[in-house]
């Protein structure tokens, strides 16, 4: 890499004579090294997933979640460092009770991903601050609206999706996301090819173990952001498990 | 939550309307003007009654805001749900009372956020609001309410509080704030000694009449009210209901001529 032992990889507070901040480019390498996370925006929502790398089979089931509520009508699923993760979604949950607080409404998406990506971008401008580690997808969904996804990177940019993957399998998702027709799909099939996809770019050769998180928002909860229910995910998961197999029996096949 | 990292001077500060309206009437009044606090109410709420029944609670307000004797808002909502535990009546400043609406919905977002299911039964946010309105006292500043708090406890049991703008609080069968302590508490404490063992409708009928009664008989009241029921599994509030009234009867009383 060009940038070792340049001496403008140090800090986030200078660029590198050909006008790149190494610092910015190494947090973004950080939510490369995490499990992938997608998110699926259908006609009637959004819905989240994420391959949970599990390192330790000691770990408690449930975990060191990805997936969050910011307030009732927004979901986050996050890519990266956990620990900067979560110093993220404070501030997240904190700017939609300042907003709420102030207009009494709930905030809208793009006044959150605004401020969120403003906060996130103040630290990629200092020396003595350091980037965070993450990449946050933000979803919601309202009967006037309907549904929105937003991500934000660890330079603070932040740009609307149909479908979007970070993570190790970010790649090969997109390749899947990309098959499907999303604008006309509602959240019940597209919990089952979010599953999907998550299966399909997990790399059992790498991880072993690995824990599938499913939320979602839209008509089915009411615009309200939560866990997509145990038999919704049991039905996604099986889904998911025969579709790898089938792959796999037409591998060995040829 | 909010103003978590407030205090970390090196992080962005999020951008607060209020804070800056705040500081510019800080400002304004530091000039030479004496510090203003909360001298009476302005729009009023009046009664607000609660009781415990065999399988819920019940709770019961009208819908007036008064301006003084003036009858000035209709149809404004006296009762919150909390959550599906908790339902609060609020008696005397609409605007304070709102103000402790917002507090709780915003706390009530907090816990759901959270996603561990953990929230607050009615007794914690008894306890919680008598915290507030003790501290604001104690400030001789108060917020100007009684507020009625209907639930039920973790375990699943009734419970029905009362907390005034003083920090009184205590809990009881029955309860009733302001005039409705005078008229409607001995109608309920009867009831309930008549038929000790009363079921939610039951319960829901006796507010009506206790309602009625207090229309009759207080100025600041309306026929048009709400009620709040709170049962082992969920907690619901009403759409107004309009009750029949009868003036024909104001002839009968006597003794107050």
């Amino acid at each position: 890499m060009s940038s070792i032992g340049s001496g403008y990889d140090l800090s986030a507070g200078q660029f590198s004579p050909d006008g790149r901040v190494f610092q910015v480019e190494y947090a973004i390498k950080a939510v490369e090294n995490s499990g992938s996370v997608i998110a699926l925006r259908g006609k009637d929502g959004v819905v989240f997933g994420v391959e949970k790398i599990i390192t330790s089979k000691l770990y408690e089931e449930g975990s060191n979640r990805r997936v969050h509520s910011i307030d009732t009508h927004i979901g986050a699923a996050v890519a990266g460092l956990l620990s900067d993760a979560r110093a993220v979604i404070n501030r997240a949950r904190d700017e939609s009770a300042n907003y709420r607080d102030t207009y009494q409404v709930p905030i809208p998406l793009k006044s959150l991903t605004e401020r969120l990506g403003k906060y996130m971008h103040y630290f990629t401008v200092y020396g003595h601050l350091r980037p965070f580690g993450v990449s946050i997808l933000l979803g919601t969904w309202d009967e006037t609206n309907g549904p929105k996804l937003m991500e934000i990177d660890p330079s603070g940019t932040a740009r609307g999706f149909y479908g979007c993957a970070v993570g190790k399998g970010k790649q090969n998702a997109k390749t899947e996301i990309e098959k499907l027709d999303l604008s006309n799909m509602t959240c019940k099939e597209l919990v089952k090819e979010v599953a999907k996809v998550i299966y399909s770019v997990h790399d059992e050769v790498k991880d072993k173990h690995f824990e599938l998180e499913l939320s979602w928002i839209g008509k089915e909860t009411g615009g309200t952001h939560q866990i997509v229910p145990q038999d919704i995910f049991n039905e996604a998961k099986t889904y998911a498990e025969e579709a790898l197999n089938d792959s796999d029996d037409e591998d060995t096949d040829m | 939550m909010a103003g978590m990292y407030t205090t970390h001077m090196h992080l962005p500060r999020m951008v607060d309307m209020k804070e800056k309206v705040a500081e510019f009437w800080q400002e304004e009044a530091s000039l030479s003007q004496p510090r203003k606090h909360t001298l009476q109410p302005i729009v009023t709420g009046t009664s607000v009654l609660g009781i415990k029944c065999r399988d819920g609670v019940v709770v019961a307000a009208d819908t007036l805001g008064s301006y003084g004797s003036l009858a000035r808002f209709r149809d404004i909502s006296r009762l919150m749900k909390v959550n599906d535990s908790t339902i609060i009546g609020g008696f005397g400043d609409y605007a304070d009372f709102q103000f402790i609406m917002k507090l709780l919905e915003q706390q009530t977002i907090d816990d759901n956020v959270v996603g561990d299911g953990v929230y607050r039964d009615a007794p914690s946010i008894h306890n919680w609001l008598r915290c507030v309105l003790y501290n604001r006292r104690s400030k001789m500043n108060p917020l100007w309410n009684t507020i009625v708090v209907a639930g039920r406890d973790f375990a699943g049991k009734p419970y029905l509080g009362y907390v005034d703008k003083i920090g009184v609080s205590f809990t009881d069968k029955s309860v009733a704030t302001g005039f409705g302590s005078y008229i409607a508490q001995p109608m309920m404490r009867k009831a309930m000694e008549e038929n000790p063992n009363m079921s939610v409708e039951e319960a829901k009928r006796l507010m009506e009449r206790c309602l009625k009664v207090l229309f009759y008989r207080d100025c600041r009241s309306l026929n048009r009210f709400q009620i709040g029921v709170v049962t082992e599994t969920e907690s619901s509030i009403s759409d107004p209901i309009s009750a029949e009234t009868d003036w024909s009867i104001g002839a009968n009383p006597s003794g107050y001529e």
